[in-house]
């Protein structure tokens, strides 16, 4: 009996804050759009969430590419077909490397910074003073951050898989000794723009706006204390990557699984 | 200044992710051989087109000159038709030509080697919609093997 009014009440807080994080998403979205005064505003979220993201990124993307061609070199020399190493690189990175490896990075280096800003602002009650000053807080907050992580992850992944394949090229021809030539042929008659690079790039719009939103209301949502910032923080990283994982796998069966 | 400084490095990262698009775009997907491109579409019949499949590449020795747009069976004869999209830039092939499908590399993808005829006088080019007459079918490798048991019983 007693876990049965657990389950019930656990599945009502649930619904209870998706609730709430729809409003604060519909509060912050849906207004008259006044591009004057969110530009600015945007622009300078693009800075703090893309471009302070930038290194990181880089660093990850070329990382990958590089064990992705050394690790792939070893099996596919064995049956000869070191030329598909191309391919192998490009296509693991534009379909699911890309988008997933930077949307987990993005979730730990933006996301968590974006709930706690946010939670902070909350806990030194800036979002109420800025209610009493009659500027509405989900508009001169949230919104240019839920934009910017929307705007700017796809961007991200986009350089994460560009250089990858840079990386994969430096260890696969300059240093294992792939042909140059094959290896970007291979790779241009098998990855299709719109199957492969336009499908990725609609994975990570999706994953940056589920971040994004999960990051800006677990901030907004926190308890107002230095511990209930903590937690929020932690919840953002771990609900979001969690988030991200499992809808890789839906969009990918959608997308690449039925032919 | 603050505000400049940001603003320029947001415009930095835009800039790094056109040429990451753009590189991805020309570099790895090849977008510019892609249906955007003037082309005119050839059919051709085969018997079997073994592995050959949409966006296969058409070549005249080795050159890609198009792409397979489309792939049905003819309802009627139940013989596969393929139409190719061919690049305009090449419109000058003469009715005579042939077309084969075949296979780059021992275990590579299927081709369609399009060998162009001789142009004589009264021969036209080939146009918008025609088809072409001569074809050869893939090897299949379970017939090619039938037919060296089958001769070597024999001898």
């Amino acid at each position: 009996m007693n876990w049965l009014i657990h389950l019930g009440t656990n599945t009502l807080n649930r619904l209870e804050m998706f609730g709430r994080a729809s409003f604060m998403l519909i509060g912050a979205i849906v207004a008259k759009p006044q591009p004057i005064k969110m530009i600015p505003l945007i622009i300078k979220q693009i800075h703090i969430v893309g471009v302070q993201s930038l290194l990181i990124i880089v660093i990850s993307g070329l990382f990958i590419g590089m064990v992705m061609a050394l690790q792939g070199y070893t099996i596919l020399v064995d049956y000869g077909a070191e030329g598909s190493l191309g391919p192998m690189v490009a296509l693991s990175l534009l379909r699911e490397l890309g988008p997933v490896v930077t949307a987990l990075l993005f979730a730990g280096r933006a996301g968590s910074a974006l709930t706690a800003e946010i939670g902070l602002m909350k806990a030194t009650e800036q979002l109420s003073s800025l209610e009493m000053m009659a500027v509405d807080p989900l508009r001169r907050v949230i919104a240019p951050r839920l934009w910017a992580g929307i705007i700017s992850m796809p961007m991200l992944a986009l350089i994460f898989s560009a250089v990858g394949i840079l990386g994969g090229h430096l260890v696969g021809v300059d240093w294992l000794g792939v042909d140059s030539g094959s290896y970007w042929s291979i790779m241009q008659s098998t990855v299709d723009w719109n199957k492969d690079v336009v499908n990725g790039i609609i994975k990570t719009i999706v994953f940056a706006f589920v971040i994004t939103w999960i990051a800006t209301f677990k901030g907004y949502d926190s308890i107002p204390t230095s511990e209930g910032i903590s937690k929020a923080t932690t919840e953002t990283v771990v609900f979001s990557s969690l988030a991200v994982l499992g809808l890789d796998f839906i969009l990918t069966a959608l997308m690449f699984g039925i032919e | 200044m603050k505000s400049r400084k940001s603003e320029l490095l947001v415009g930095v990262f835009v800039a790094l992710t056109i040429a990451a698009g753009l590189m991805l775009a020309l570099n790895v997907a090849n977008q510019s051989m892609s249906s955007s491109e003037d082309s005119y579409i050839l059919y051709a019949k085969f018997d079997n087109i073994g592995g050959l499949k949409v966006r296969s590449a058409v070549k005249v020795g080795g050159v890609t000159v198009g792409r397979v747009d489309n792939i049905t069976l003819n309802n009627s004869d139940f013989t596969p038709l393929v139409a190719m999209s061919i690049s305009s830039e090449f419109d000058q092939f003469p009715e005579t030509s042939s077309v084969s499908i075949l296979t780059s590399g021992l275990l590579g993808e299927q081709y369609i080697g399009f060998q162009p005829g001789f142009a004589m006088d009264g021969v036209e080019n080939l146009a918008e919609g025609d088809y072409i007459e001569d074809t050869k079918s893939a090897l299949v490798l379970e017939d090619l093997i039938g037919q060296f048991l089958f001769s070597s019983n024999d001898g």
